[in-house]
């Protein structure tokens, strides 16, 4: 028996653009086509121009070769379109590989999404047993377990009540439990961190964990760096389909983080980086501008500057508050700030009418040391919703010239490196 | 410890069936069959009672207007609610899991993009989910049969391999439909009709001795559950077996099924991508 849980070579998935949407093809379009085709092949004119549908292929995935040790726990990171998902859809065999080939050795478990195949209609009790089913577990494992994934869940009062009637936590923590009490030999899990409030987070991160340490393999793809840093040694970073480095976790993360992210200072969200769950909140930019209003990727670590969130509101919101993370590039959180944290602030601005808005955030000088730093951003309205958030929106750097202490040569630690005032007194 | 291993890559062409695939996920059609049954008939003030009310009406609306106004003859003088329920039974048994099973694929887009499992379990599990309204429809019939005194007889032992030929005919149609309605949604638009056609070129309503002309009946013979409709009215009803006719509609019925397993397996690692 080899070491080897998953082994890759050369795997690649070619899209038809027109089937990742919703258009899906009518019998109409086939019949044009074939009709296109056969009339070219016929005719056969000079050189062929090219059908609809060669010109609508991507690849989304191309050239991907890597393996997994039996009990690693590898990370894989991305910005969105890197290929991530189609690499766990391909190795939990949602889908094929257009070319290569996957020879994977053990029980695959994926988690893809938590509560797929819930229904509304059926109590917890009933959906234990249907999404445990349908995730592959057996019916008397599921049965075994049926306690354990109630107690896990917390909703022991509600088990027999239908599962619409649930809040979106409950439900959130009932799917979760199901899928936390698998237990395949290779676990293959995208992104269920990154929904629902702190404390079912941390849930989450706690039951990662102790897979983890149970010895199995674990290919864990997500957006949180932190959770990255904390559950994995090993990190893949995927850009257009293709394997950029594979390295010791913290490397790969710092290597991810100051490479794509920097777009001069600024980053403007794309419709389809924009889930439907944001509206009416919709993220334009935001950006980094120095003192003069001129955007930029670097700023002095002297200066005041400012940052710049830009956003639509198709309708009014009540309560909302647009705030900032400032991160380290591993993943630490510096400190948060809301455009409403000040009472005065939140009376003027606690309910906003539909229409374009610029929060602006003035950061004083001397505050920062020299490095980079991660923005995150979050759009919510407290303890109701959370309208949008992206955990790494920009990366910037901070020059450190004039810092204070910066006439010795030698790195400071720490993030921030604060101007402060010192008094010396000599007593002789 | 044995570990499985799999292998993952583009499969090319038609290929294998692996029902021992489908073998170890059995369980799962158990609990696809039993959601939809429960999810059925949760929030219908009447429930199950649907399940009884449908054919009772049905046959009503039958014997009136083709057994009473168009006066259509049965087979062996059965009265025509009983000739027209025996045939109703296997016909809305069909009808059913051909209009479920079409669009079987499409309501289980969450699954599919999310999950493996063998495909085949989808339609499998949604032909099956109508055997339950079936068995509620059959103590109707034989309250039907008791009420008109028909006497109970070891020849309607047959009745078990009919039914299981009506849901291995769904199922081919279904598998056909199923698999092409994740490429051209055309084919949920046509379905309904589909359905109603096929109605009216099955012995429903009316006695397959009307078609006497010989060239007709081997057309009317293509339609496989014009024998399986013809079987059933005679295992119960008594008269004359099926014959020729249910030979000609088995091979027809074989030919649609496991043309529809292979093109289904063929279609199916493009679901994901398609649906």
């Amino acid at each position: 028996m080899s070491d080897i849980a998953i082994q890759a070579t050369n795997l690649g998935k070619r899209y038809q653009l027109g089937a990742l949407g919703t258009n899906y093809r009518t019998l109409r379009d086939t019949i044009v086509d074939t009709f296109t085709s056969t009339t070219q092949a016929l005719l056969h004119t000079g050189e062929r121009t090219v059908t609809r549908a060669e010109e609508n292929r991507f690849w989304a995935l191309r050239g991907l070769s890597f393996d997994v040790k039996k009990g690693q726990v590898l990370g894989v990171v991305g910005r969105n379109g890197a290929g991530k998902s189609t690499l766990l859809k391909i190795l939990s065999r949602v889908t094929e590989p257009t070319e290569g080939q996957a020879e994977i050795h053990g029980r695959v478990g994926s988690l893809l999404e938590v509560g797929t195949g819930f229904h509304p209609e059926l109590t917890g009790r009933e959906n234990i047993f249907l999404n445990g089913a349908i995730l592959g577990m057996k019916r008397t494992e599921i049965a075994a377990k049926f306690d354990e994934i109630v107690a896990f869940s917390e909703v022991e009062k509600f088990i027999d009540t239908p599962v619409k009637r649930y809040s979106s936590g409950m439900y959130l923590r009932l799917a979760f439990a199901v899928a936390a009490h698998l237990e395949p030999e290779i676990l293959v899990v995208d992104e269920v961190l990154a929904v629902g409030d702190a404390e079912f987070q941390r849930k989450c991160m706690g039951k990662m964990s102790d897979v983890a340490q149970q010895g199995r393999t674990v290919l864990f793809v997500s957006h949180n760096m932190s959770a990255i840093l904390r559950l994995t040694q090993e990190t893949m970073v995927l850009d257009k389909g293709q394997l950029l480095m594979r390295a010791p976790t913290q490397e790969a993360v710092d290597y991810y983080l100051s490479s794509g992210y920097s777009r001069q200072g600024e980053r403007m969200w794309e419709a389809d980086e924009i889930p439907p769950s944001a509206a009416p909140f919709r993220p334009i930019a935001i950006r980094v501008k120095d003192p003069r209003g001129r955007v930029v990727e670097t700023i002095r670590s002297t200066e005041p500057f400012q940052v710049e969130f830009e956003y639509q509101l198709a309708q009014p919101l009540t309560g909302l508050r647009v705030g900032l993370y400032f991160v380290s590039p591993r993943g630490e959180p510096i400190f948060t700030s809301f455009d409403t944290d000040e009472p005065a602030q939140y009376e003027r601005h606690s309910a906003r009418k539909a229409g374009h808005y610029f929060s602006r955030c003035s950061v004083p000088a001397n505050l920062f040391n020299e490095g980079r730093l991660v923005l995150g951003v979050n759009a919510s309205s407290f303890k109701i919703k959370r309208y949008f958030q992206d955990e790494q929106a920009l990366v910037f750097s901070v020059d450190g010239t004039g810092a204070p202490g910066s006439q010795w040569a030698e790195p400071r630690q720490g993030p921030i490196r604060p101007a402060l005032e010192w008094k010396i007194e000599v007593h002789s | 410890m044995s570990e499985e291993t799999t292998l993952i890559r583009a499969s090319s062409g038609w290929v294998a069936l692996n029902l021992k695939d489908l073998w170890k996920y059995r369980e799962l059609v158990y609990f696809l069959i039993w959601r939809d049954i429960k999810v059925r008939y949760k929030q219908a003030a009447l429930g199950v009672a649907w399940a009884i009310i449908q054919p009772i009406l049905t046959m009503l609306v039958f014997s009136t207007v083709f057994g009473k106004f168009g006066k259509l003859p049965t087979d062996n003088s059965v009265p025509y609610p009983l000739f027209t329920l025996a045939a109703l039974l296997p016909w809305t048994l069909f009808a059913n899991a051909l209009q479920r099973s079409g669009t079987s694929l499409v309501g289980s887009a969450n699954l599919i993009t999310k999950i493996y499992f063998p495909r085949l379990i989808i339609p499998i599990s949604s032909v099956m989910a109508g055997l339950v309204d079936f068995g509620i429809s059959f103590i109707i019939l034989i309250g039907t049969m008791i009420y008109f005194k028909v006497s109970f007889t070891w020849n309607m032992l047959w009745i078990i391999p009919f039914t299981m030929l009506t849901l291995v005919t769904a199922l081919a149609v279904g598998l056909w439909f199923s698999a092409l309605n994740v490429r051209y949604r055309d084919v949920q638009q046509m379905i309904p009709f589909l359905v109603q056609v096929w109605m009216f070129a099955s012995p429903v309503a009316y006695s397959a001795q009307l078609i006497t002309d010989r060239k007709w009946q081997i057309i009317y013979g293509l339609n496989p559950m014009a024998g399986i409709i013809q079987g059933f009215r005679w295992s119960l009803l008594g008269g004359t077996p099926p014959g020729e006719l249910m030979l000609l509609s088995s091979a027809v019925m074989l030919v649609l099924f496991i043309g529809g397993l292979y093109y289904f397996r063929r279609m199916e690692k493009t679901f994901a991508d398609t649906v």
